[in-house]
Parts: C-alpha cells; structure tokens; sequence
C-alpha cells in the first residue's frame, strides 16, 4: 500500500530524514518509535504534505501513485489521513460543516455526486457512535476550547467519516490520559480492517498496548535502525532509547 | 477642478434669501470653515493615509436640486435590500432627501425635511445638535457637508416607540451623465425608550466618478436602543466620505456594524459620544478590499461620564492593491471613572502588494478605568490552512472557509435576520471570485 523508498527530507535547509525505507501492507499496523528529535513527525508531515518540508531524495509511492506528487488534499482523497499532533482551533467554522465539506470535496474528487443530508446525518450518527464523541461538540467551532482529549476524539471522528486507507497518527496519545488513551484507541481499532492500514507514531510504547502493532520501527537520527515486532516495543519501554543510541555510536565508529 | 472658488459659486447660487429654521446662518458658518480649513492634504493628521485631496482635482457636478426624476422605481427595485417589504425606506438621490421614492411604514417614525422640523417645533434640537460631528471633524470635509444642507432630513422616533421592522436608508448616486458629488445630510432623535434598527447603504447608477460625503447625526436618549448598520458595495468608481456621529444623552445602548466590501475611496468617521452615566456602545466592522479600492475606518468613543462600556471590535481582510487604514481613538474624560473601553483591530493581508496602517489611541484623564486595545496584521493561519486540506478540502475551498470562519463573529452582530443572510451571501461571492 504504501512503499517509502530511501526518503531524505528536511526544513529550513536542516536535514531531518536520512535514507527511510518502509513498506506497509493493507491490514497491518506499524509503529514508528524513537526519541525526541529523531524525525517521527517530520516523517508524518512529509507524508501528509505539509508544504514547509522539503523532499531531497527519495520516492514515497501510495497505491500505486506518487504521493510525492500530489497536494494534501488529493493525498486525502487518495485514501490518506493524518489525526494532528495539535490539531488546529478554528473559531467560526463550525466541526459539522467543515467535516460536511471534506466529505463531499473527497467524494467530488473521486467522481462521486455529495452526499445528501440524510445520509451523512446517518454516517455521522453511526460513526459517532464509534468514536463515543458527543453531538454537541461537533455544533461547536472546529477544536476551539475542546480538551486534549476531545481534539483527538475529534481527529479519530473525522478518520471515521472519511474512512482512509492509511491513517498516520502523529503522537496521537500526546497530553492524554489512560482513559481518553483507551477511547481513542478503541475507536481506531474499531475502523481496522483488511483493506485499511494503521501508522502509529509514538515516543511511549503505552499507546501501543491498545492499538497493537504488527511491527515496530525505531526512528534514530533520520533513519529506521531497528525493525521488530511489538517486543521490541516492550524492550524500548524496558531499556529506553538509551540502549538504541548506543548501538549506533559503536556502529558509528 | 472643484476649488473653494467653486464651491463659493456654488454656495452663493444656493442660499435661499428666508431664515429656514436658522439653517442659513450655520450654513454661512460653516461655509466660512470650509474656506478657512479647505480640504485636508496628506498633512494632516487625520488624513495622513487617506488622500482626499486627489478627488478635489476632479470635476464632479453639485446638483443644485433633486434629481428624482431620473431615478424611477425600477431603478430603485434593484438596489432595495432583503426585508424591505415592511421596512420604512427613506431614499436619498444625489444627496437630496426624496419624497416620491420614501416609504414610512412604521408608525412612531416621523420623517420630515430638515428645514420644516427646524421651522416647526423642532427648532431647538436641530440649533443644539446640528453640525454637533464638527466638534469631532474638525475639517473642511465636514464643515462642506454642512454648508451645503439641502434636501436633508429630519428623523424622530417616538417616546417608547418599540419599532419592530428596521428603517431603510438608500443613498442613491445618479452618476448616468456626469460626475457626481452628493451630500446627504440627516439629523435623528431616538426619544425616551424608544428601539429602531437603521441601515444605510449606497449605490451609484452609472460609469461615471461619483463622490458622497455624508455625514448623520443621531442623538440617543434615557432608555433608548439603536443599532446602526452600514453597508458599502458600491462599485470602484465610487468614493466616499461617510461619517456617523452618535451621542448617547442618556443611560442607552447602542450597536454599529460596519461593512466595507467595495469601494474606490471610502472613509468611515463613526463617533459614539457617551454622554450620559452607565452608557453601552457596541462597535463593530468588517472590511474585504481588493483591486485598488482604499477603506479608512476612523473610529472615536469619547466616555464623557463615568460606568460607560465600549467594546469596539474591526476585523479586516486585505488583497490585490488594496490599501486600509484603522484609526481607533478612545477618550476617557477625567469625571469618566470606571470606563470599560475595549478596542481591537484585525487584519489579514492575502497579497504581497496590499497593506494596512492600523493605529490605536487611547487619551486617558481617569483614574479609575479599564482600558485594552490590540491590533494584528498577519496572514492567513497557514496551519489551519493545511489541517483542511489535510481533510481533502481543495485550497481555495480551504482559504474560503477560512476566511468564512474569520468573519463570522462580525457577521453575527448583524441582527436582523434578512440583512445578515443578504450580506454571507455578498461575501461568499466576493470570496469566490476573490479566491479564484
């Protein structure tokens, strides 16, 4: 589904991503770990779009097309979806119509004719339902003065109605607690399927004790220097990144 | 051109040889400051930004009498706004207060001329608070209105006249055949109690310059509640100097919109006086430019007695050649202790080649006060912008909802039902054709 091919990324003329090689099959959930500053987010971003970074090397391909290639938005409507580390507070656009809008755009972008009312107020029920997300937070302005936990219930709601085939969760359990964990994690595990595949990027490994990996990457200095399966996860918790740190320093000499 | 010499011509050829309720003589007076201060140049503090003097190098025609004729009620159908099936309408066409084209349809509104409310029973007010704005426009733009008051009208809303559909009022440009310079004039008085919702707006029919200096004076007393909207989306041949002076004489409310959407030049002087103890006013402004259209919104709340509220709230957005000017003058008199008076002024710049001066002032003798201001420049939130595209949304579809989103708590200010859908609906057009 999607295949990253020696990816070197950077911002600001700094280079972050050095040489990233990953594959992901549809119905696999991969984690992506590392410390603090080894690139994790500069990869979502770059696989999202985010305009600020740019690609030096490298090929991303996403069912069968170059990501690379395409803008955020048809990235989306290609089936790819970022839930925000932070996601934005807009005050007066109202979270209904905003996620109305994507929806139909999406559907436009496919050829699709939008939905009519009823049966996005019936998608939307359902899938609120999925999500445990209250209706009177989606009358509000999109995330302004929403809690930590409920701006990522909001993140896991939209991936709901748009139903990606690639969800990349950027720090997802970033500023929750175990609670407000255990419902965004239930919601994603709710949406897998075998056509649809899970990205987690994380620094802790507790988030992955809900949404459980099928491999685990750790992210060091730009590049995956260990590939496993969630023990490996488990020894990260067990040993920190320390252990990670000093077998690439000896590697380095 | 239209030098003093002109207007003396001009002036001369007009005044009437009768009294006129005493208007002659404060015509007289104010054509004197006319000649004294002329028309400001770039020197001037208050129009450092907005170079008025370039429209004085034009040739525009004064009409010396209504043109009513030329403006039939086809004419007027197309420019009539949404509601005004039960609004009381007053149309003023080329400066000059029509009498054919007006509607008064709510009882408690007396609309007169200007001259008989001064001749008839009205005599006092009009000597007390006509040309009461010059005390804040210290400038020949003013002080030309004022010399040249004809046609003008006299507004009175009943003691404890609750009036439930708003008043319509249509300054209507003839600019068919020449160019235009009109000033229309009117005075109101919102009595004891009373509650009326008024709003003013501007069209030219026709390609050639049009030029409006207007100026309204409202006195508001004990009791009493206004809201006042402007609309201005009047084509880029046309050009502006519009100025709403309010004074608050009594314990009362009052609430302003203003929305600037096109123009050529436009300057906006809204003075709110608070006169009187426990006074609340309410300002509020939204401006969209583009091309090369100039927007200036001078605003002053004076707090002349103490526990008055002001919140003033301005938000801009900015494209093409644009240019905008924010002046927002906040006095606080030393008998005005625990004054409330919030300001802020918002902008967002959507192209390299627009700009904007926003300037705050704040004149504090109180002691005991509360007192905040703040003004931002910026671009549109590039972050945002990505989280919607990040949904799919398109980036046009993205920056329009955007801006949609930034606008709305203006737009929610504009109460009357039919007036804020007709005004969404103005600026999602312009966003459309903006944003393409």
């Amino acid at each position: 589904m999607l295949t990253i091919q020696n990816l070197h990324a950077g911002i600001e003329g700094k280079k972050i991503l050095n040489g990233i090689n990953l594959d992901i099959k549809a119905g696999e959930v991969h984690a992506i770990m590392g410390p603090n500053g080894s690139g994790k987010s500069t990869l979502a971003s770059v696989l999202a779009g985010r305009s600020d970074y740019e690609v030096l090397e490298g090929s991303v391909e996403f069912l069968g097309r170059d990501l690379l290639d395409l803008s955020p938005e048809q990235r989306a409507a290609e089936g790819l979806f970022l839930a925000f580390q932070y996601p934005v507070e807009i005050p007066g656009l109202n979270t209904v119509n905003f996620i109305k809008t994507a929806v139909n755009e999406v559907r436009k972008y496919r050829g699709e004719a939008p939905m009519d009312a009823v049966a996005f107020l019936k998608r939307m029920k359902e899938k609120m339902a999925l999500v445990n997300i209250e209706q009177s937070l989606l009358s509000r302005s999109l995330n302004e003065g929403f809690s930590g936990g409920e701006k990522k219930r909001n993140e896991i709601f939209q991936m709901a109605m748009l139903e990606p085939r690639l969800a990349i969760l950027d720090e997802t359990d970033s500023g929750l607690d175990i609670d407000a964990i255990r419902i965004v994690s239930n919601g994603v595990n709710k949406l897998r399927n075998k056509d649809n595949a899970v990205l987690v990027v994380t620094h802790y490994q507790r988030l992955l004790d809900y949404i459980v990996p099928d491999f685990v990457h750790v992210l060091y200095n730009g590049r995956i220097v260990k590939s496993g399966t969630k023990e490996l996860a488990h020894e990260l918790e067990e040993r920190g990144y320390d252990f990670i740190k000093n077998e690439n320093s000896v590697e380095a000499v | 051109m239209n030098t003093i010499a002109y207007f003396k011509e001009r002036f001369d050829q007009l005044q009437p040889n009768d009294d006129h309720g005493g208007l002659d003589k404060l015509r007289e007076q104010a054509f004197q400051a006319f000649s004294n201060m002329g028309i400001p140049g770039s020197k001037h503090e208050e129009w450092k930004y907005t170079r008025v003097a370039g429209l004085f190098n034009k040739e525009f025609q004064l009409p010396a009498d209504p043109l009513t004729g030329s403006i039939s009620t086809e004419d007027l159908n197309k420019l009539r706004l949404p509601g005004h099936e039960l609004a009381s309408e007053i149309v003023f066409v080329n400066g000059f207060y029509s009498f054919s084209l007006s509607r008064i349809r709510s009882t408690g509104i007396q609309v007169l001329a200007l001259e008989e409310a001064a001749n008839n029973g009205y005599r006092e007010f009009v000597a007390q608070w006509l040309g009461d704005s010059s005390h804040y426009q210290k400038d020949g733009i003013n002080a030309l209105n004022t010399a040249f008051v004809h046609g003008a009208v006299f507004i009175n809303v009943d003691k404890g006249a609750r009036i439930e559909h708003p008043l319509y009022i249509y300054h209507i440009t003839d600019a068919r055949s020449v160019n235009i310079l009109s000033q229309p004039r009117s005075l109101m008085s919102v009595n004891e109690g009373a509650q009326l919702q008024v709003v003013e707006n501007y069209t030219t029919l026709g390609s050639n310059e049009s030029f409006t200096n207007q100026v309204m004076e409202i006195i508001v007393e004990n009791e009493a509640r206004l809201e006042y909207y402007k609309i201005q989306n009047d084509g880029t041949n046309t050009n502006q100097v519009s100025t709403t002076h309010i004074r608050q004489i009594g314990k009362s409310f009052t609430h302003t919109v203003t929305i600037s959407l096109n123009g050529g030049l436009v300057r906006n002087n809204l003075n709110v006086v608070l006169d009187a103890k426990n006074c609340e006013a309410h300002l509020y402004g939204l401006y969209f430019q583009t091309g090369q259209s100039h927007l200036d919104n001078h605003t002053i709340v004076d707090n002349m007695k103490p526990n008055c509220l002001s919140n003033e709230l301005y938000k801009g957005i900015l494209n093409g050649h644009s240019t905008g000017v924010f002046n927002g003058k906040i006095f606080v008199r030393q008998p005005a202790q625990k004054t409330n008076a919030y300001q802020s002024n918002k902008n967002i710049l959507l192209s390299d080649s627009c700009s904007v001066n926003t300037k705050p002032q704040l004149e504090i003798f109180a002691d005991d006060v509360k007192c905040t201001h703040g003004c931002t420049v910026g671009r549109l939130n590039e972050e945002g912008l990505f989280y919607l595209q990040s949904r799919g949304i398109s980036e046009k579809t993205a920056r329009n909802l955007l801006l949609s989103a930034y606008s709305s708590d203006i737009l929610e200010q504009v109460k009357p039902f039919a007036l804020r859908g007709y005004i969404e609906k103005l600026i999602s057009q312009r966003l459309e054709k903006d944003l393409s």
